[in-house]
């Protein structure tokens, strides 16, 4: 099996708040990451696809389709934005987690649509300490 | 329980390619490859990540120092400081792409160590690319 990963990477702010919780419950369980005038990350995003090696290309999906594909489903809505005001957020909290999630479901279906190759999995680098997987690891 | 463990070891090489079909004539290639149909190089980065259990003697799934020679006799000398496409038998028919190469290299170590030892590879072409390739 092969697999293909390019790393990406977009900044953003945020606010770790639950709208169901009292700002007490927030500062509580999120701590700093609950300020509510945000802060803010470059978010690395590791994408990885697998799929045969087309032998037109020699490539699992051409490099620069990958590009406009992650152009497309992530680097256009979610970079230089506060996450919180987006769709995918208005009932999750934007944790690393959730955006993991949400830029998963994204760049599967543009995979889907636009390659013959399924995206494996997506790795959120939140910080050089924090990050998170979605998808199969192996 | 899973007992199985692996052992990962780190190489580097430097080599130059291009990217060529061999159906297609210079402009041809250009225009389907685009700038990586100019020769160009890159710093390559191989983990090679063998599985076993470790020998209840020496502790060790693989030794390292043999798995060192190795990885020079099979892939330093055929890639480092080379050109992948005019140095090396493999690029004929395919271009040197990351997955072509990663698949090429794990071949030649698949072959080269004991059966059933070499659980993966991964390559780094640069910083924000890497092809993993394992067996299945």
């Amino acid at each position: 099996m092969i697999a293909v990963t390019k790393r990406y990477g977009f900044p953003a702010a945020h606010v770790l708040a639950s709208r169901e919780l009292s700002p007490e419950e927030n500062e509580a369980i999120f701590g700093p990451c609950a300020n509510p005038n945000g802060h803010g990350h470059n978010y690395g995003v590791e994408v990885t696809v697998t799929g045969p090696i087309d032998p037109d290309s020699g490539q699992v999906v051409p490099e620069a389709t990958l590009d406009e594909i992650y152009q497309a489903a992530v680097a256009e809505p979610f970079s230089h934005r506060l996450l919180n005001d987006l769709e995918d957020f208005a009932t999750r909290v934007p944790t690393a987690e959730n955006i993991a999630v949400a830029i998963h479901g994204r760049l599967a279906s543009a995979v889907r649509r636009s390659t013959r190759a399924r995206l494996l999995r997506v790795r959120i680098v939140e910080t050089p300490r924090n990050s998170c997987v979605v998808g199969e690891v192996k | 329980m899973d007992s199985q463990v692996r052992i990962t070891r780190a190489i580097e090489f430097s080599s130059s390619l291009r990217y060529a079909h061999p159906d297609l004539d210079a402009a041809a290639n250009r225009e389907r490859f685009g700038a990586a149909a100019s020769r160009h190089g890159h710093n390559y980065r191989l983990e090679v990540t063998l599985q076993g259990e470790p020998d209840p003697v020496t502790g060790m799934v693989a030794n390292l120092a043999d798995l060192k020679r190795l990885l020079e006799r099979e892939i330093v000398q055929r890639f480092d400081h080379r050109d992948l496409n005019d140095d090396t038998p493999y690029f004929e028919k395919i271009p040197p792409t990351p997955e072509n190469l990663a698949q090429v290299i794990y071949e030649i170590l698949d072959a080269a160590l004991p059966a059933g030892q070499l659980d993966s590879i991964r390559l780094h072409p640069d910083a924000d690319l890497f092809v993993d390739v394992s067996a299945g």
